[in-house]
């Protein structure tokens, strides 16, 4: 139960086992674990089951569908899945069966994978921990007190602890790469563009960015080109040729400028992170990397921007839920009562609180003091992406300030658990892709990220980048550390 | 610093029915948020034109081809409440 989406396909390929024998294999695993880890709402075993069976016969014909032909992965419960319960971890939509596949669900699935399940998140991915979900807990396979980072900490966990081999989720302000580096795995967030957001639940529309998480880079990239490409159902959606991702991980890095920021490294993060991180940047000198010192004088700005801009375009979105076409009612003596008791029923503290925020921050009086100034900030941060990205073609940072916190430690102070985002969410106002690799652990046993940026549409940079680094300084796999 | 009667004016534009102790809470929590906010407010932006999308497109235009729709029975099905082919809301006018 170790094995990468690859490792395992090639064996599908030599006959050494089939995708049932896997699939059944990851249930029982789901089955025997997942009381513990919590990285699943909905386990769909039936589903599993038979879209293995098509795939065994694939394998059969040698006729194979591609590199992720039989692969079992989860996907965060923020997908819709045609048929299958899609919750966003809400009350309010927690019986909410979806009409139709998010484009990225279509394209896993004609790809030859297998969904094994619906996974959990902070509430409509809102939060660092995942202890916004309203559903259940998940808790982090390295150390069980802990969280697994969020808002997509049941797809990190899953992939972490061996009950997927691969995972779907979804990063707004840093909600892949975060849950990634406290889960030891790979997470990236693409170009805003470059996956399609059709069928995502939306959260902040001009921030959602769908992404993969892999055991390794390898299976991240295949991941990543499965899902990657122009859709007509996202008007956002670039129409433009997608790299084989996969195919380019054997590059090298030499001749690359690796732009370290100064406003990255600063007091109050913790000691252990930034000596793992600088390792890793000095990994990839030793591989003949260059290393450009860079600014990025917006960044102190970056996390007021982000949770002006977040909320305001969260509480346009979830306008939708007011008890009529799906999901929550709870009964009024008129329409507005209906609406306001729906909402408050349905949604968790968190959801409320970006709501009001956002509410606040668009209406009439605040709405250019606030939301018109955030946007010009986010002009500033990026404008020095692209002043950084003439002297060097990728910026390593940490993806965390810490390691993973404890249950319970930040979910009252709403301010500190932002916090968590200080590092991601610039990617996210930029547009531009990043991606977490594990880059050792703590002394208390804790995975630590590396954070690798771009400028937009330069995924393949980041993913050989973040290969040629795990090559020579392989990831200490915690996948079977949990009996 | 916002009062409780904002959070409360908010709270009903949000249309969110929130209880005495929500309010509060929220009213202590929302101010913690937006003194850190508000350190934008001391950023020089004059002149800058304010980023709706980080990678923008414009007139994104497609072929105005009929397809055909989700079928109304699949569309009503999550429906909290339906009659035939509606969905069916509390009163709105008064009689």
């Amino acid at each position: 139960m170790r094995a990468s989406i690859h490792e395992l396909t090639d064996a599908f390929k030599r006959g050494e086992t089939t995708p049932s024998k896997v699939t059944d294999a990851y249930l029982a695993r789901i089955a025997m674990l997942d009381d513990r880890v919590g990285a699943y709402i909905t386990v769909t075993a039936d589903h599993a089951r038979s879209a293995a069976r098509a795939a065994d016969e694939r394998y059969r014909q040698g006729r194979p569908l591609g590199p992720l032909d039989g692969a079992p992965i989860a996907l965060k419960d923020v997908f819709c899945t045609k048929g299958v319960r899609t919750t966003c971890a809400s009350k309010i939509l927690e019986n909410f069966v979806p009409p139709y596949d998010a484009t990225v669900v279509a394209r896993l699935a004609r790809a030859g994978a297998v969904m094994l399940g619906k996974s959990n998140m902070d509430e409509f991915a809102m939060g660092s921990s995942t202890e916004h979900s309203a559903l259940k807990v998940t808790r982090n396979p390295w150390d069980l007190r802990r969280v697994p980072g969020g808002s997509s900490g049941g797809p990190a966990a899953a992939v972490a602890a061996g009950l997927a081999a691969g995972s779907l989720g979804t990063d707004t302000g840093g909600s892949i790469r975060q849950p990634a580096a406290f889960c030891g795995v790979v997470g990236l967030k693409p170009t805003y563009g470059r996956v399609s957001r059709y069928g995502l639940v939306a959260f902040a529309s001009s921030l959602d960015h769908p992404g993969p998480f892999g055991a390794d880079v390898t299976d991240t990239a295949l991941l990543l080109g499965a899902i990657a490409g122009h859709d007509p159902n996202d008007a956002t959606s670039l129409d433009a040729p997608v790299a084989d991702y996969a195919a380019g991980l054997e590059q090298g890095v030499r001749g690359l400028r690796l732009g370290v920021p100064d406003e990255y490294f600063t007091k109050g993060m913790d000691a252990e992170v930034e000596r793992a991180v600088r390792a890793a940047i000095d990994v990839l000198k030793g591989l003949g990397a260059t290393l450009e010192r860079v600014s990025l004088p917006a960044t102190p700005h970056a996390l007021a921007t982000y949770y002006v801009i977040a909320p305001a375009e969260a509480s346009s979105n979830l306008a939708r839920y007011d008890g009529v076409k799906y999901g929550l009612r709870v009964p009024g003596h008129d329409l507005i009562d209906m609406e306001s008791k729906t909402r408050a029923a349905g949604f968790g503290a968190e959801v409320k609180r970006r709501i009001m925020l956002g509410t606040y921050v668009l209406s009439s009086g605040y709405y250019e003091a606030y939301y018109r100034k955030a946007q010009q900030v986010r002009q500033f941060i990026k404008d020095d992406f692209a002043r950084a990205f003439e002297v060097c073609d990728a910026i390593a940072t940490p993806t965390t300030p810490t390691p993973a916190f404890l249950l319970g430690e930040k979910i009252d102070d709403p301010l500190a658990m932002y916090l968590n985002d200080i590092y991601t969410c610039t990617a996210n106002l930029a547009g531009i892709p990043g991606i977490s690799i594990p880059c050792g652990l703590s002394s208390n046993g804790l995975p630590i990220g590396l954070q690798l940026q771009g400028p937009h549409w330069s995924e393949h940079t980041l993913l050989n980048l973040a290969h040629s680094y795990e090559q020579s300084n392989p990831l200490q796999a915690t996948r079977g550390m949990l009996k | 610093m916002i009062g409780r009667e904002d959070v409360v004016r908010v709270a009903r534009l949000a249309r969110l029915a929130l209880t005495d102790a929500e309010l509060e809470t929220m009213r202590e929590q929302l101010n913690a948020i937006l003194a850190h906010i508000d350190a934008l407010k001391a950023v020089d932006t004059a002149g800058v034109e304010p980023t709706s999308h980080a990678v923008p497109q414009f007139n994104v235009m497609r072929d105005d081809e009929p397809r055909p729709p989700f079928p109304q029975d699949d569309m009503l099905a999550n429906a909290p409440d339906r009659s035939g082919e509606f969905f069916r809301v509390p009163r709105i006018i008064e009689e």
